[in-house]
């Protein structure tokens, strides 16, 4: 199911927290599928630095994205701790290494502000917009231009 | 009780139209795709009104009517035959062995009906 | 219920099967020696698909095919009443009917209507066929064209009988059934409760002289009195059916007021007269030969191909999901109990069986290709002006239905070019002593866990000398290679070669031969062909049963494992150091008998680590790719080989630059399988450093 970025006034949207290193952010809780543990992925050849290989997901080939280095903060280097945050996107089935997955919140459009214009940072173009909460400061990203970037980017080395 | 129509046509296209023209009028249907399954099924079907086909293979519908007139079960069900052809000869063929009446496809799902109901027996 | 819309897709599919039934009895015709008479029932299949057609078109007003199929049912009945004879001019028109009465289902499919002046063409070329000069007259045109399907509800009409709609009032009936009414299905009570709806009935009966009451014949009169302002001819309505069944005489009588003069009420007999009706059988004991007529057709049901590849994916599943427990329990330090290793063998096989017969779900036979093949070769032959005889075997083999759709292209091509190429003309063909018409095979068999699909040809065979000196003009060959007949033959599958010198209407449309060697190896399938001079070709292409499965070699590269196509793998070689050559600074070669074949590196194709040093451990694959060139494939080490399921990487992530799809071996790991064509045609070093290998294989 496909769910629009931007629901109806009032609506609270459900977001699912975690956090790259010491970063946190959240995305819709309705594009994910499920979250594991991080396994051995086989490498693509020839693929961007930020597509660590492919998975078996009982059956499905799932490319498997780092999300830090994505984002520009870095590539990390996976370990047993870190999980995956399985997402459906369109017709397509895509996982995300993070650190670790935290909290779902509820939260309504009007906690959502509008990202800062820091400037030259990758992360940008992917960030909805914040979400501040107590002393944490959540980015919303939205995961279905992360996902259609990943499609369109050259993958030819 | 709704009356009981046993439809038999070698073409599924035809079966199925016949069925849901029929079970629209709140018959019971009961469909085999020739003369032989016809008769296999009649004792089951057990119809008020037999609609058949003439051109079938293995029984053709000549050989349906003169078996259904010769059974000892269904020997006065009436019988409609529903054909494209339009012949006297096999008109009259069809009704000296023993049919009842004679439909010309494509038929008309109101016609159809109020002939059945005509013949009907109930 | 079904809706219209379900009714219209179940009278598609019904036609297709017709249409099937149709042309095999056309074969069963074709094949028959000029003096036999057909088989009375193979006549009369083929009337009854087309009749079934037309019936079933007009139900949905499908005019065109209504009218061109009653046109054909016209002559096929002739046929089968003997009013026609079986002549070899026949088969011809009837083929070319059955195609147009193909083309004007696809049309009506499709919701278009062919050219009225197209299908007038079209059915006077089938009803000249007819030994009566009327039936032709009978098809006409216009808008009211079939006015003899026009629904007529109920025709047992009073021949004849000039009704006068304007006479209506009261009328006196006399109704006297003979016992064919009753035997007939009729029965008087229903006539009367029919004449009920009229108006106000009364009636009367009288028992007629017959000294004992038979209930076979019953002698009974009945006369009723209708008053009622209904027309005369609602009143005749209603002994439609019973015409000539009893003798009834209708009597309008002109008063005003209606009659109630008879206080006789009707019959209490009624009730048992309906129950005695019956067992009257004047019908003559008939044969019908039952046993004869079901012609072995199994029972098959419509399945969603969604759905069947859903079932094959998750049988893929658990084909892995079952080599994954099983390798981890043998290599888990539990014992395992004899039992334990009992149960897993007979999973593994009960898991194999269930993969084997869900494929076959998959499986269609090459039937219907190889009668759109008949239709191919017919119109081929027309145009090439060649008489041609088509014969196919095999038709019942069965293939995974996309490799099917996929065959229609290459397989048209082959048999143009025999036909077009392949077979000389017929006074040519007398000339060296063959029989006139030219004969084109196409069979298809299993061999080995394979299919293979031949055309074969009495032709001429291959032109070597032509082909080798186009070849030569073209520079896909140098002038001094000496090529023995079976690699001059496989050159007409080379890129951009075509033999024939004018571009003919048929076969020469810029495609040559080399696009169905493609297009076959894209199926995973070999082309081959073997060609002896003045007596033929061979065209045989040999493919996998299914595209869901692939042989593979599972090799290492970098400490990758990965999987090469086995059906590109000619042979394997450990290679020594004094045969690998070194030539420019970066590109490689290895003499394979007195060959000089192009080393590619998987490891450096796929960017996993530097090129290992010359003939440092590592294993040579020699591979041939789609367009016959040889190549060495450089790997670590050969694994296994094995089936693997084939897994898109395209769904979820997008093309990888020579990697054909994914596979999950029985560990559970993802392993790319190679693309062997893509690599030896995007990577230039091949084509540019080294002269191209001209040996070719065969």
């Amino acid at each position: 199911m496909k769910t629009e970025t931007s629901p109806e006034k009032g609506s609270k949207r459900e977001l699912i927290t975690f956090s790259i290193g010491q970063q946190d952010f959240c995305m819709d809780i309705m594009l994910v599928r499920e979250i594991r543990g991080w396994t051995k992925v086989t490498m693509l050849p020839h693929s961007p630095a930020d597509v660590l290989g492919v998975m078996n997901l009982r059956g499905a080939v799932v490319p498997i994205v780092d999300l830090s280095a994505r984002l520009g903060l870095g590539a990390c280097k996976p370990s047993k701790r870190d999980v995956i945050i399985i997402a459906h996107i369109g017709n397509q089935t895509v996982g995300f290494l993070v650190t670790a997955v935290s909290d779902i919140v509820g939260i309504s459009p009007e906690e959502i502000q509008p990202m800062p214009k820091v400037g030259g940072l990758d992360e940008n173009g992917f960030v909805q917009g914040i979400i501040a909460s107590g002393d944490r400061t959540l980015r919303v990203l939205d995961i279905s231009e992360l996902a259609a970037a990943m499609a369109a980017e050259p993958v030819e080395a | 009780m709704s009356l009981s129509v046993l439809a038999i046509d070698d073409s599924r296209t035809m079966r199925n139209l016949l069925r849901a023209a029929l079970e629209e009028a709140g018959f019971l249907v009961t469909t085999a795709e020739d003369g032989a399954d016809g008769i296999e099924k009649l004792e089951a079907a057990n119809p008020d009104v037999i609609i058949t086909d003439i051109n079938m293979p293995v029984m053709d519908g000549f050989g349906l009517i003169e078996q259904v007139r010769q059974s000892e079960f269904a020997a006065s069900v009436p019988i409609l035959v529903l054909s494209t052809e339009s012949s006297d000869a096999l008109k009259s063929r069809a009704r000296s062995i023993g049919a009842t009446g004679w439909i010309v496809k494509p038929f008309n799902d109101i016609k159809l009906i109020s002939a059945i109901r005509r013949v009907a027996r109930v | 219920m079904a809706s219209l819309n379900e009714l219209r897709q179940i009278f598609f599919q019904e036609c297709e099967e017709q249409l099937e039934e149709l042309t095999d009895g056309l074969s069963e015709l074709e094949l028959l020696q000029p003096d036999h008479e057909p088989d009375p029932e193979t006549i009369n299949r083929m009337f009854r698909a087309v009749h079934s057609i037309k019936g079933g078109a007009a139900s949905f007003s499908l005019d065109a095919i209504t009218q061109y199929a009653h046109a054909f049912e016209t002559i096929l009945d002739e046929l089968r009443s003997g009013k026609l004879t079986m002549s070899r001019e026949i088969i011809p028109v009837f083929y070319r009917g059955a195609d147009r009465l193909t083309d004007f289902i696809a049309l009506g499919e499709a919701g278009s209507v062919p050219d009225v002046s197209e299908l007038a063409n079209d059915i006077s070329e089938i009803t000249a066929l007819s030994s009566d000069s009327h039936q032709i007259g009978e098809v006409e045109f216009g808008d009211d064209c079939i006015a003899e399907f026009v629904p007529v509800a109920l025709s047992f009409a009073a021949d004849g009988a000039d009704l006068s709609d304007t006479e209506h009032g009261n009328y006196s009936i006399k109704f006297k059934p003979t016992k064919a009414l009753y035997s007939n299905g009729h029965e008087p009570v229903q006539l009367f409760r029919e004449l009920e709806t009229l108006g106000s009935v009364d009636i009367s009966f009288s028992l007629g002289g017959a000294a004992a009451w038979d209930v076979n014949d019953p002698d009974i009169s009945w006369h009723i009195l209708l008053s009622s302002g209904c027309l005369e001819s609602e009143v005749y309505e209603v002994f439609e059916f019973a015409h000539d069944l009893a003798e009834i005489q209708i009597e309008i009588l002109k008063t005003e007021k209606p009659i109630f003069e008879s206080s006789e009420r009707p019959a209490p007999a009624l009730s048992q007269l309906e129950i005695n009706a019956g067992g009257l059988a004047n019908a003559e004991e008939k044969e019908t030969s039952p046993e004869k007529a079901k012609s072995a057709q199994k029972a098959t049901v419509r399945v969603d191909l969604e759905l069947v590849d859903e079932l094959i994916n998750m049988v893929g599943e658990l084909v892995i999901t079952q080599a994954v427990m099983t390798q981890s329990i043998t290599e888990s330090e539990l014992s395992v109990s004899r039992q334990l290793a009992t149960t897993l063998d007979d999973f593994k096989t009960l898991t194999r069986t269930i993969q084997e017969r869900v494929m076959g779900i998959r499986a269609q036979s090459v039937k219907p290709l190889f009668q759109r093949m008949g239709r191919i070769v017919r119109e081929t032959a027309q145009i090439a002006g060649k008489e041609v005889r088509f014969i196919t075997e095999g038709e019942d083999t069965e293939v995974d239905r996309t490799v099917i759709e996929r065959l229609v292209d290459p397989l048209t091509h082959i048999l143009r070019n025999a036909i077009d190429h392949g077979l000389e003309h017929t006074d040519r063909r007398i000339e060296v002593g063959k029989v006139p018409n030219g004969s084109v095979k196409l069979s298809a068999a299993h061999r080995s866990g394979r299919v293979v699909i031949e055309v074969n040809d009495d032709g001429g065979g291959v032109n070597r000398e032509k082909v080798l000196s186009s070849a030569i003009e073209k520079g896909l060959v140098s002038e001094t290679a000496k090529l023995g007949d079976a690699e001059i033959d496989r050159l007409l599958f080379l890129p951009g070669f075509s033999t024939a010198s004018a571009i003919t209407n048929l076969s020469g449309r810029g495609v040559g031969m080399d696009v169905v060697n493609s297009e076959i190896r894209r199926l995973g399938g070999r082309v081959s062909i073997i060609s002896t001079p003045g007596q033929g070709t061979t065209i045989s292409i040999s493919l996998p049963l299914t595209l869901a499965v692939l042989d593979g070699m599972v090799v290492n590269v970098a400490n990758q494992t990965m999987v090469v196509p086995i059906s590109a793998i000619t042979e394997t070689i450990r290679p020594e150091a004094s045969k690998v050559h070194l030539i420019g600074p970066e590109a490689r070669m290895i003499s394979v008998r007195d060959l000089m074949l192009p080393i590619i590196d998987l490891g450096t194709i796929f960017g996993f680590e530097p090129e290992r040093k010359l003939g440092q451990d590592g294993i040579l694959l020699i591979v041939e790719d789609d367009k016959g060139d040889q190549f060495a494939l450089a790997v670590d080490h050969i694994l296994d080989q094995r089936q693997v399921v084939i897994k898109s990487l395209e769904s979820n992530y997008g093309h990888v630059p020579y990697v054909a799809a994914a596979t999950i071996l029985g560990d559970g790991q993802i392993a790319l399988i190679v693309d062997l064509d893509e690599i030896t045609n995007e990577i230039p070093v091949a084509a540019s450093v080294s002269p191209k290998p001209v040996r070719v294989s065969a």
